[in-house]
């Protein structure tokens, strides 16, 4: 039944309109796509940021995987390397914690009337996009498959039952959201 | 012996009274300025099993950024760029992806005008408090901080979504690296930002 529902094109970009339009409602409510909440994230003086990722992650992940155990959902793991994750993730940082925004949420708080990220955000990472297509031969042959590591997952990497793994993961995203509220961050 | 199983699935039931605490009515819901993370995460958790369940699809941003630059590339200057290595890789077509940033768009802009947290500004309170009113360098550095960070996300292979909860929950290894280098690069800008330059 689920495969009907994924062959449909045009239900399928209806789908993908409304599940945009529950997560950018979601980021907005959560404060995320203003600039100060990122910021003082970065700065390490208030983590709501780290909290909604980490209450995400835990709950989807449980979810997630309990689907694939019945095979409702498959995995989408992205192939990593070090010249192409930790590079481009320390370069992707650096240009969060200029603007002050990433993808997603400038793109919401273009929406609540933030002109920084329609104008200046929005446009220059449509211009970073364009950069890095120029660049993308170079990159990939010289940079990209550095210390390559492939798709692989924690369960395949970390050899105990995956369920049991799962548990302690949870486990300590909780303890670590538990040490916030304590800390009162 | 307890099952791990039994355990994920019972944190899971845990996480639902916390809908539970607060007796407002929905439309009450609908106007409130902010929603606590918590409950702002375990929605965006469900709406990745709604992504992956009825489209197999993970939640990402950024790509349908490189595919509206594709795009625009295409109207100026004709078919060339799908000729590039890229687009040879990753297709040119406006598709889920496009559709999930414009609903983005509009979610965020329906949070907003309902809650009245709905306001036009071009420099944020923090930023001029800093570095003043100018909004000229505002959006300079603004456009400078998009620019790297499209790049970043397309060399990385995801942005703070794709990688940072889509892939993280997944449990892969290279989602986990990149959000840890996000924060790494984005905690060592911000930091520069505003203790190093900042007087």
């Amino acid at each position: 039944m689920m495969e009907k529902i994924r062959q449909k094109k045009g239900l399928q970009l209806i789908i993908g309109l409304l599940v945009g339009v529950c997560f950018g409602f979601l980021l907005q409510k959560g404060g995320v796509t203003r600039y100060e909440i990122i910021i003082n994230q970065l700065l390490l003086k208030d983590f709501t940021v780290v909290k909604v990722m980490l209450t995400a992650i835990i709950v989807g992940m449980i979810g997630i995987y309990l689907m694939q155990s019945v095979n409702l959902v498959k995995f989408h793991a992205k192939p990593g390397s070090v010249g192409q994750t930790v590079i481009g993730g320390l370069i992707f940082g650096i240009g969060f914690g200029i603007l002050g925004y990433c993808p997603g949420t400038v793109t919401g708080a273009a929406a609540q009337g933030s002109l920084d990220a329609l104008l200046g955000g929005m446009l220059g990472l449509l211009l970073g996009s364009g950069a890095f297509i120029a660049l993308y031969d170079t990159l990939q042959k010289n940079i990209l498959q550095k210390g390559y590591f492939g798709e692989i997952t924690l369960p395949q990497v970390i050899k105990i039952n995956k369920w049991l793994l799962i548990a302690i993961i949870t486990l300590i995203l909780i303890a670590i959201l538990y040490f916030l509220e304590k800390a009162g961050l | 012996m307890i099952k791990p199983k039994i355990v994920c699935l019972l944190s899971l039931l845990l996480s639902i009274p916390v809908f539970g605490q607060n007796e407002s009515s929905p439309k009450e819901w609908f106007q409130m300025v902010r929603w606590s993370p918590y409950i702002v995460g375990v929605c965006i958790g469900i709406l990745s099993w709604i992504s992956f369940l009825l489209s197999d699809k993970p939640i990402g941003v950024s790509g349908a950024f490189a595919q509206s630059y594709g795009m625009i590339e295409k109207w100026f200057k004709g078919k060339k760029i799908e000729e590039t290595s890229y687009f040879k890789k990753y297709s040119l077509a406006i598709g889920w992806e496009f559709m999930l940033v414009v609903g983005l768009f509009i979610g965020a802009f329906l949070s907003a005008k309902l809650s009245g947290d709905f306001r036009l500004e071009f420099v944020p309170g923090l930023w001029q408090a800093k570095f003043g009113d100018n909004a000229f360098i505002r959006w300079l550095i603004a456009l400078l901080g998009g620019f790297i960070m499209g790049m970043g996300a397309r060399w990385a292979g995801g942005c703070t979504s794709g990688h940072g909860i889509s892939g993280t929950l997944q449990l892969v290894v290279s989602s986990w690296v990149a959000v840890i280098c996000f924060f790494i690069g984005g905690i060592a800008a911000a930091m520069f930002i505003y203790y190093g330059i900042a007087k």
